[in-house]
């Protein structure tokens, strides 16, 4: 949405009918990311989600995976069964090696003319987002970013997806009635992993591209991968100690530190803390940061603004530490602590200390 | 050669405060800035008019206040600036805008060509990094997305070089110019202008076009009717519905305090006290 | 080649935009260089804006400006630690048009007030700082700003550029200011739903409310504190004079954090969201601390002048008033084809003396010193005052006469009888004009 006037637009109240060209689109269909043969987690967690939306709608669940013509591209249907996918397009083709935006373009505008899905859902990643953007140009059709819910309405069978807007301040629904397919983009780790099921089995239906090389204009001299070491992950993080601006100084966010070694947890920060130079910026848990979905995340000093609270209110439990008992992070916490975070850090961190030695002691 | 930089004025999203009855944006007092992701694609077209020689044209499209934004990016070294501005174009969303500013720079194109288009990574307010793609598409420009440098131009082969930032890695690139680069963040600074830029751009007389000037005939390709999504709800995130569940303060000993605390996350969430014995080992 | 401008105003604040609108609007080749990044955007909160001021340069100002609340009550508060004797004047004459006072948020205002100027065709350059004035000899002959290739020339350049002006210490017009003569003030915006405040308030739509605090709240040291409501906000603040900050070794944020929790004012905002801070000089000093303002080529208006009125609280009033008489000096010694130097500008002087400005400020010349030499005034007092307005409100037995006889007995003791007759005298005079 980037309505120039007066973002965000009043609701609309004409109910509006499906164009009659798009009445035979059926299915949900994800974009199955793949680069070098990984598959970003992403498009499984899609499925996850994409296998809600279809069985809501009583149709099939569609992956679409487009890469070079090797055998770990076939292989990567499979997988997609294996998440929820009931039948994958699958597309080989040697201009299909790296992502670029032209050949994928035309490749998945393409299977969506031929096979003509009703929603259509890729991973919020730089790749995502720059496929989803020329796809939707050029099918002309809607297409919604960054979502954090995906819903189908009852009565207009249409997709309702909920994204932030405002920089998070708010959140928006968004439809699209009269075209299809209907587009979404979803951030990383906003949908739960589901879980894969090795029995289960699907129909692959491979289509046949044509283009030739010298037709595409952008040409990969390189690719440089990121070196991954020692850089946080958090997305993946199971426990996440994070510390926010209640902590006052840099030197105690050495308690959030201290307590993360003995879980052996990853570090998170809110965006005030990363902005100070306590963190490193792969730590920002948020909005502009990082959604994280891990078991146990454990904030101190955190006011839980909603810009933090969209990137991790996915954990499974959340406990909070703020002097303030009327803090907003207490609303969606499931355990709250009010005191100060200086003197109750140390403590967690004493107690977690004996009781891991005991656990290991019995264990 | 000649780069047009696409910019929006925005709310300062830092500075927006949400209605805790209605719902709605509070907006008094929140400034109007420039879309902060849009500076570093001016900065690097006026980097490449330094390397290069050659204009830059600003186009936004925009309420009548816009005009400030594109002030200042005249006084930082734009050499023209274009407001898009009319009522017809309210409400658009990513499709109708992408198309209202592609159609205006197809008619920039018309006086003098249009070698790269910069836009920024995304809004703070739309957030969504689809308009930039969006004008690519439209005018058959190459789509560059997330560029973090760009290496090289060569004109006489027409064709440029850039790193772009990928999933996992970099990818080194080139392409044809024409094309259009979002910019990623980070990338440079931008210059403080000298007195010059500052009385030009004071003076400048902005142009500002209607949907007729922008070589817009199709109404229905616009605004609101040339929207494809439609905003169903406008809403504040919800309390869970239930509150954390608070851990007494026992005679304001934290140790205490703690012990409480983790004898109930550990009976009532069994696999978090394995989780962290896992992890912990 | 060097623009050359026919004035340049240095800063777009009350008294720049005042100058810069009237001097455009007669024709004159302005220039009004600003260092925010946009007018106002240094001036981040809540004040009051005295009408008259403003009607005498725009007649029609109602029409367009952004005025938050009119004014219709003023309450004053007198607070100890925990309680506060008060008094409220409200009016239903202040419900009338055209009204008297208004409840402004200075960034939306001066950006109005700027774009005013620039309307009648004053140039406006922001984000620019002038770091230095040209001089030929003893006359200002331009300015030199950070940016590059920044000299730029005129006839006259009038220094707008607020309390504490720089610029006119560096090109020796003034003295560097002394500590107690400038108040810190601390102020804070709390944002609050409109209809929360109207009925925390008991006002209707548009109508406001300004408090005038004084007392234990300042720690002993000399100020006051204020309160007003906006639109959708409310403005807090506590100045107290530089000098005793120094001396008592409290930070005005402790001050400020103090005064929102005391019982009275807490209730007032609960459940806002604070949305900025910002510290802040007020020139006080007065009529004895005020430099010269005119020269060869040069005036001041505004704070940079020291046109304050501490102890009203006034202060954008006196200072669109001396820009606006700044410009017509200006205006009128044009016309006349006079130059602009240091005896023909010295009319700026007689017209200030000649108006409200200096006459109040002479008025009030003994106030600073009379508050600064009796702390007690900031201290005792208001401790003596609700205890006593205690004593006489809670019934508990004791006869009336009694109760008169113990509150009298502990002002006797707390001031002495001499000292409360000299208090009533120095109070008298700090009011009074001679
Ligand atoms: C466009 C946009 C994007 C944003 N993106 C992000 C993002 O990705 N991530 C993010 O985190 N923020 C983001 N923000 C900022 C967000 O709005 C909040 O400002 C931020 O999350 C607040 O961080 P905080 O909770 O650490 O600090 P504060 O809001 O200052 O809260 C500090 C908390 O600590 C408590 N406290 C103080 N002292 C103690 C003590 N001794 N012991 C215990 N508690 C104490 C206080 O009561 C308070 O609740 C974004 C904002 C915008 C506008
Ligand atoms: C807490 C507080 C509360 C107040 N409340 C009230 C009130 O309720 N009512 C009232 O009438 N008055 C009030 N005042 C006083 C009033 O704000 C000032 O008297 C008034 O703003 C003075 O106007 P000015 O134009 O002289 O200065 P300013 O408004 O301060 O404007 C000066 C401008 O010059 C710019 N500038 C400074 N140096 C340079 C430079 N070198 N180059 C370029 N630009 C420069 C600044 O950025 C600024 O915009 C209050 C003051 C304070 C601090
Ligand atoms: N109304 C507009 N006028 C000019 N450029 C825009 C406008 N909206 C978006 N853009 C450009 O498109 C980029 C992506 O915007 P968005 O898709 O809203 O995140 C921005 O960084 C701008 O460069």
């Amino acid at each position: 949405m980037s309505d120039s006037n007066d973002a965000p637009r009043k609701p609309a109240r004409k109910k509006v009918e499906l164009d009659p060209r798009f009445l035979s689109y059926k299915h949900v269909w994800v974009y199955i990311e793949a680069e070098r043969g990984e598959v970003h987690p992403v498009s499984w967690e899609l499925l996850g989600e994409g296998r809600k939306l279809a069985d809501q709608l009583g149709v099939d669940l569609v992956g679409v995976v487009l890469g070079p013509p090797e055998a770990r591209t076939r292989a990567i249907c499979e997988e997609a069964f294996h998440f929820g996918a009931n039948r994958c397009y699958l597309v080989q083709h040697d201009a299909l090696r790296d992502y670029r935006n032209e050949p994928y373009t035309k490749c998945l505008t393409e299977l969506v003319d031929t096979y003509q899905p009703e929603i259509l859902m890729l991973g919020a990643t730089t790749l995502g987002r720059d496929l989803a953007g020329s796809v939707a140009t050029t099918l002309a059709t809607g297409l919604v970013a960054d979502c954090t819910e995906l819903v189908i309405e009852a009565e207009s069978r249409c997709l309702a997806s909920t994204r932030p807007t405002f920089g998070g301040s708010l959140l928006c629904t968004i439809m699209t009635q009269r075209h299809r397919p209907q587009m979404a983009t979803v951030r990383p780790r906003v949908m739960a992993m589901p879980d894969a099921d090795a029995s289960r089995r699907g129909e692959v239906i491979e289509h046949a591209f044509s283009i030739v090389e010298t037709s595409i204009i952008t040409k990969i001299l390189q690719f440089i991968p990121d070196d991954t070491r020692d850089k946080p992950n958090l997305p993946f993080a199971d426990i996440i100690v994070a510390g926010g601006r209640g902590l006052k100084k840099p030197e105690n966010f050495q308690l959030v530190w201290d307590l993360a070694k003995v879980l052996g947890a990853e570090v998170g920060a809110s965006r005030p803390v990363v902005q100070a130079g306590w963190a490193e910026l792969d730590r920002q848990v948020g909005q502009s940061g990082k959604t994280v979905r891990p078991k146990l995340y454990i904030a101190a000093g955190i006011s839980g603004a909603v810009q933090h609270r969209v990137g991790m209110d996915g954990a499974d439990v959340i406990i909070a530490i703020n002097n303030d008992s009327n803090a907003p992070i207490f609303d969606f916490a499931h355990y709250g602590i009010v005191g100060n975070a200086m003197q109750i850090l140390p403590a967690l961190t004493e107690a977690f200390r004996k009781h891991l030695a005991q656990a290991r002691k019995a264990g | 050669m000649h780069s047009v930089v696409c910019i929006k004025q925005v709310p300062d999203s830092a500075q927006i405060r949400v209605h805790p009855v209605t719902n709605t944006i509070m907006r008094q007092g929140v400034p109007a800035i420039i879309n902060p992701y849009d500076l570093f694609a001016l900065e690097e077209a006026l980097r490449l008019k330094d390397r290069f020689g050659g204009t830059v044209t600003v186009i936004t499209m925009g309420p009548p206040q816009a005009e400030v934004a594109l002030r200042k990016c005249l006084s930082f070294g734009a050499d023209h600036a274009i407001l898009v501005s009319d009522r017809a174009f309210a409400g658009a969303d990513t499709l109708a805008t992408s198309f209202a500013l592609s159609a205006a720079i197809g008619k920039v194109r018309e006086d003098q060509p249009v070698d790269l288009i910069f836009t920024g990574k995304q809004t703070i307010d739309g957030d969504t990094a689809q308009v930039g793609p969006g004008i690519a598409k439209r005018l058959d420009y190459q789509l560059l997305t997330y560029v973090s440098k760009i290496v090289d131009i060569d004109f006489g082969k027409k064709e440029i070089t850039v790193e772009r930032r990928a999933e996992g890695g970099v990818q080194l690139l080139k392409t044809a110019v024409p094309c259009l680069i979002t910019m990623l963040e980070g990338t440079n600074e931008m210059r403080f202008g000298d007195m010059a830029d500052m009385f030009r751009a004071a003076r400048y007389p902005l142009k500002v076009w209607d949907r007729v000037a922008a070589g817009i005939e199709d109404v229905a390709k616009i605004g609101l009717k040339g929207s494809p999504t439609v905003v169903g709800k406008v809403f504040a995130p919800k309390p869970r519905s239930q509150r954390a569940e608070m851990i007494e303060v026992h005679d304001n000993d934290p140790q205490d305090l703690v012990v409480t605390l983790l004898a109930k996350v550990f009976t009532r969430h069994p696999k978090i006290e394995a989780e962290i014995i896992k992890c912990a080992s | 080649m060097a623009e050359k401008f026919d004035v340049i105003v240095v800063g777009a604040g009350m008294a720049g935009n005042a100058a810069a609108y009237t001097l455009a609007q007669a024709g004159l080749n302005v220039l009004q260089i600003e260092r925010g990044e946009t007018p106002g955007s240094k001036n981040v909160q809540g004040a009051i804006l005295y009408a008259d001021a403003l009607e005498k340069i725009i007649p029609d100002f109602r029409d367009d400006a952004p005025l938050e609340r009119h004014l219709i009550e003023q309450r004053v508060w007198i607070l100890d630690d925990e309680s506060y004797v008060g008094s409220n004047y409200r009016s239903e004459e202040f419900n009338r048009e055209p009204y008297n006072r208004y409840t402004i948020i200075r960034a939306h205002f001066d950006q109005w007030f700027n774009k005013k100027a620039r309307d009648a065709g004053a140039l406006v350059l922001c984000e620019t700082t002038v770091t230095n004035l040209l001089l030929d000899g003893k006359r200002v002959i331009g300015v030199a700003t950070d940016r590059k290739g920044g000299e730029i020339y005129a006839d006259c350049v009038i220094l707008a550029d607020g309390v504490n002006s720089l610029l006119a210490k560096k090109a020796g017009f003034h003295d560097e200011i002394k500590p107690r003569d400038v108040a810190l003030a601390v102020k804070e915006i709390h944002f609050l739903p409109q209809e929360t405040i109207e009925s925390r308030f008991n006002i209707g739509e548009e109508e406001g409310v300004v408090i005038e605090m004084a007392g234990k709240i300042t720690a002993g040291m000399m100020g006051t504190a204020f309160l007003y409501t906006n639109k959708e906000s409310i403005t807090l603040g506590i100045g107290c004079m530089l000098s005793d900050f120094k001396e008592q070794q409290v930070t005005p944020y402790q001050l400020l954090e103090k005064m929102k929790d005391h019982p009275a004012i807490r209730p007032l905002l609960a459940g806002s969201e604070m949305k900025e801070y910002a510290a802040h000089l007020i020139p006080e000093g007065g009529y004895h601390a005020m430099p010269q303002v005119y020269g060869d080529g040069w005036m001041i208006a505004g704070d940079a002048g020291m046109f304050v009125n501490g102890l009203h609280r006034e202060g954008s009033n006196l200072a669109m008033t001396t820009g606006k008489l700044a410009a017509e000096t200006l205006i009128e010694l044009k016309e006349q084809g006079k130059a602009w130097n240091a005896r023909s500008l010295a009319r700026y002087q007689a017209k200030l003396d000649d108006s409200f400005v200096m006459k109040d400020l002479r008025k009030y010349r003994q106030a600073p010193a009379i508050f600064e030499k009796n702390p007690h005034f900031f201290t005792t007092y208001p401790e003596l005052l609700n205890r006593a307005a205690h004593t006489l409100v809670k019934v508990d037995g004791v006869d009336k006469k009694s109760k008169e006889r113990s509150i009298k007995s502990a002002f006797v003791e707390a001031r002495s009888r001499l000292g409360l007759l000299g208090d009533a005298f120095k109070m008298w005079r700090a009011f009074q004009s001679r």
